[in-house]
């Protein structure tokens, strides 16, 4: 097993054991915090997958970001004191069944299905590309996104401003 | 299981997906249930890029993971403030108190 392998095994591990912590622990500060290393685990994999670009975006966008949001909104909703029981969870065995089946399924649907291979699979810098296409074929998608980023900002200020009371 | 192979990454992400779906249905925080949404579109992200790179071989795939994060950002940001707001007419954030249209 050579060190690309082994490194790849390590991201895929923190991913996942970082993703059960999100799904499974009872304080949600170690919730928020275990969402890191899912970010950086899934960075990681876009690294292997030859997404320099896309790694790059996730690490600016969530990690810098939401991550950062998912935080302040923690701090500000929470007395501290009794984040233990805060985070709590019902109906915990039957979503696992289902979840359980629903995993079973997926997995075997990956493992049978015969995907279609590209002849080769080439490992280049795609940032050049992405941005040409951007701003050839995907035009249109790219300022509908501004208008969006726009439209969510200004509904976040609305949305969080304190009420003035006439 | 092997970093060469598209079916690895395809179970990563269908481990994630089943991970996020789980935080989805059991949590009563509304900060925990937009965590698992996060994880849901991670995983919806790693199918994007693994199938640009393995399958078709060009990088639509990528864009339209770059589209996802965006839109991620504006569900966080908007989510939040819909959080942060529900806190302070209910004083909890428990998805199962905040069930009236109108107070």
């Amino acid at each position: 097993m050579d060190v690309s392998t082994a490194v790849f095994y390590l991201i895929c591990l923190v991913t996942v054991v970082s993703a059960g912590m999100v799904a499974f622990s009872r304080n949600i500060i170690y919730s928020a915090f275990s969402l890191l290393g899912t970010f950086m685990g899934v960075a990681g994999i876009y690294v292997f997958l030859g997404a320099d670009f896309v790694a790059a975006v996730q690490l600016l966008i969530y990690v810098g970001g939401i991550l950062v949001l998912i935080l302040f909104a923690v701090m500000l909703t929470h007395r501290i004191t009794d984040v233990e029981i805060t985070n709590r969870a019902a109906g915990t065995v039957p979503a696992l069944l289902v979840i359980g089946v629903f995993i079973y399924l997926l997995i075997q649907t990956i493992r049978e299905t015969p995907w279609v291979k590209a002849k080769e699979v080439v490992y280049a810098a795609t940032t050049a590309k992405i941005g040409d296409s951007f701003l050839y074929e995907y035009l249109l998608p790219f300022e509908l996104a501004s208008l969006v980023l726009l439209g969510a900002m200004i509904g976040a200020v609305v949305l969080s401003r304190k009420e003035i009371k006439e | 299981m092997s970093p060469n192979e598209l079916s690895s990454y395809l179970i990563i992400g269908a481990i994630l997906f089943s991970l996020g779906m789980f935080t989805v249905l059991t949590r009563r925080n509304a900060i925990s249930v937009l965590m698992g949404v996060e994880l849901i579109l991670n995983s919806a992200n790693i199918n994007y890029v693994a199938f640009s790179h393995f399958g078709s071989g060009n990088h639509a795939g990528q864009i339209y993971a770059i589209f996802v994060i965006m839109l991620a950002a504006a569900e966080a940001a908007v989510g939040l403030a819909i959080v942060l707001a529900i806190f302070q007419l209910f004083h909890t954030i428990d998805v199962e108190a905040a069930e009236t249209l109108k107070d």
